[in-house]
């Protein structure tokens, strides 16, 4: 085969490799908007569940998303600062960087069993939105302080430097300096973080519960969307059926894409080493 | 003490980890001159120069045996404040490192961190620092802007306004102008010139002609050692080391 053929060939795979993982990608999207479309109206996203509405399942979502950022993410941005900019760099340290990388890659059943257990049962919380919000925070705490250490990482020394060399106190060219240049960058991980935690199933059925209900309270079980899908669609018996899964897929789609959307906004206006 | 010096530096000895950089340094520098740090690549010059605000500190591995004076307190007793140190001794860096931040608040970082918040007093602080920089005609229009929309010469002489707006006594320069075109380069120098009739200026360099234009006093180190400091007339016309014979003629380094 000669050189040219070879180059031919490669580039083909190549091309034909990306245009399948964008079809497929558009093909789900596609037929979920298609399939889910339909359903869709005010009565359905703003309707209680006995109408047939899942405003409350949003509502649910939204709160466990609000407390397991709540907690997750100034934990784990402060544990971040530790690791990167304080502590020096011992076995200890690299042991607290190994468990968090391995706990970064645990099944988040396990997380739901635990937070079962731990919130659930033994500090009495109940099956309740305040108990996955907390399951959820745990979950998403070594991703965020992965990706924060990487971000803070990728802030020149010269920064560092050069504030101190003014005199400024080691807090101050963290907070001032350090900490907005790494912000788009832990803003990354917030959305992907956001992300999992409004894509969770399993865990939140642990421990939040399938209740319908609007919730009036953090201490009131309730059924998130992805939750309320699958219990959907493992009930759907009729087309109608499906079709109402398919609507609630169509607005968890949106929801993902409306807060990646925005979280890219705000990363762009605060991203200052652009001048 | 002698009158006149600013620094005085006894047997001072650094190690990175196992590797000695630094042996036996002993100098003084004085007070309103600039003093020039010569050398081949390696051999301890910015090494010996950070020891002098403790930016050495920021390492874990460094380990410093000696006494370095300033004003004749020595600034590794325990009870130092480090912060209040680098006040007084100011750092302009080999890379232009503005903050990805306005030209202003640049400028202001370093009185704010003092604490500093009256607007009046910030935005005079900010003009006469500027200006004392030879920036201000340049930047007055946009100080708004980002610091890091301004070309590399403009971005050298925000970070040394940066500094002289700390109003320090001393301002470390370590190969300021390498980074830089030969126009800005010059400008630079022309600022030197300026600011050493106010501060002691301690620079590290690696051009002998900046060396020989810019300083009084020139120091000579090899391989971690100080092999001979001294006028920078004497020291490029008639030095007494063979080493720095060598070096100052072209024949290593």
């Amino acid at each position: 085969m000669s050189r040219k053929t070879k180059d031919l060939l490669m580039k083909a795979l190549i091309m034909f490799s990306t245009i399948f993982t964008v079809g497929v990608l558009v093909i789900i999207i596609g037929y979920i908007f298609i399939q889910g479309m339909g359903h869709l109206s005010f009565d359905f996203i703003f309707g209680s569940a006995e109408t047939g509405g899942i405003w409350p399942m949003i509502v649910s979502t939204m709160y466990i998303v609000g407390i397991s950022l709540a907690i997750s993410v100034p934990v784990g941005i402060m544990a971040a600062i530790y690791l990167t900019e304080y502590a020096k760099q011992t076995k200890f340290v690299s042991l607290i960087r190994l468990a968090t990388q391995s706990l970064a890659g645990i099944p988040s059943i396990i997380f739901g069993l635990f937070g079962l257990a731990l919130f659930v049962r033994a500090f009495g919380l109940n099956v309740s939105i305040l108990s996955a919000g907390f399951t959820l925070a745990i979950m998403n705490l070594p991703v965020i302080i992965r990706a924060t250490e990487e971000a803070l990482k990728s802030v020149p020394q010269s920064y560092r430097e050069g504030s101190l060399g003014l005199g400024a106190t080691k807090i101050q060219t963290i907070w001032k300096v350090v900490l907005p240049s790494a912000l788009p960058g832990i803003l990354t991980a917030v959305i992907l973080a956001i992300g999992r935690i409004v894509g969770e199933s399993a865990p939140v059925l642990l421990t939040a519960g399938v209740l319908k209900d609007l919730p009036t309270s953090v201490f009131d079980g309730g059924r998130t969307l992805t939750v309320h899908l699958y219990l959907l669609a493992q009930e759907a018996i009729s087309p109608e059926d499906f079709q109402i899964a398919f609507a609630t897929a169509t607005v968890l789609i949106i929801i993902v894409l409306v807060i990646n959307l925005i979280a890219r906004f705000v990363s762009a206006k605060l991203d200052k080493t652009k001048a | 003490m002698a009158e006149n010096n600013k620094f005085e530096v006894e047997n001072l000895d650094l190690f990175y980890g196992e590797f000695q950089a630094l042996k036996s340094i002993t100098m003084d520098i004085e007070a309103n001159k600039v003093t020039a740090f010569i050398g081949p690549s390696g051999c301890g010059k910015s090494t010996f120069l950070r020891t002098l605000n403790r930016m050495n500190d920021l390492i874990d591995t460094v380990r410093i045996d000696g006494e370095i004076k300033l004003d004749g307190q020595d600034i590794y007793k325990k009870d130092v404040d480090v912060t209040d140190l680098r006040r007084r001794v100011g750092m302009v860096f080999q890379k232009p490192n503005p903050f990805p931040m306005s030209i202003y608040d640049n400028v202001v970082y370093g009185p704010r961190a003092q604490g500093i918040k009256d607007k009046k007093k910030l935005d005079e602080i900010a003009e006469s620092s500027l200006r004392a920089a030879a920036l201000w005609d340049e930047v007055k229009d946009k100080l708004n802007k980002s610091g890091l929309a301004l070309s590399g010469g403009q971005q050298q002489r925000l970070c040394i306004a940066r500094t002289i707006a700390m109003k320090p006594e001393i301002i470390l320069m370590d190969e300021p102008t390498s980074a830089l075109d030969p126009i800005a380069t010059l400008k630079v120098e022309q600022l030197m010139e300026e600011l050493k009739k106010e501060y002691t200026i301690v620079i590290v360099t690696h051009s002998m002609q900046q060396a020989a234009r810019i300083s009084d006093t020139t120091a000579f180190f090899l391989m971690g050692e100080l092999i001979e400091m001294g006028d920078t007339n004497d020291i490029f016309s008639n030095p007494k080391k063979q080493q720095t014979e060598d070096y100052i003629t072209g024949r290593f380094g």
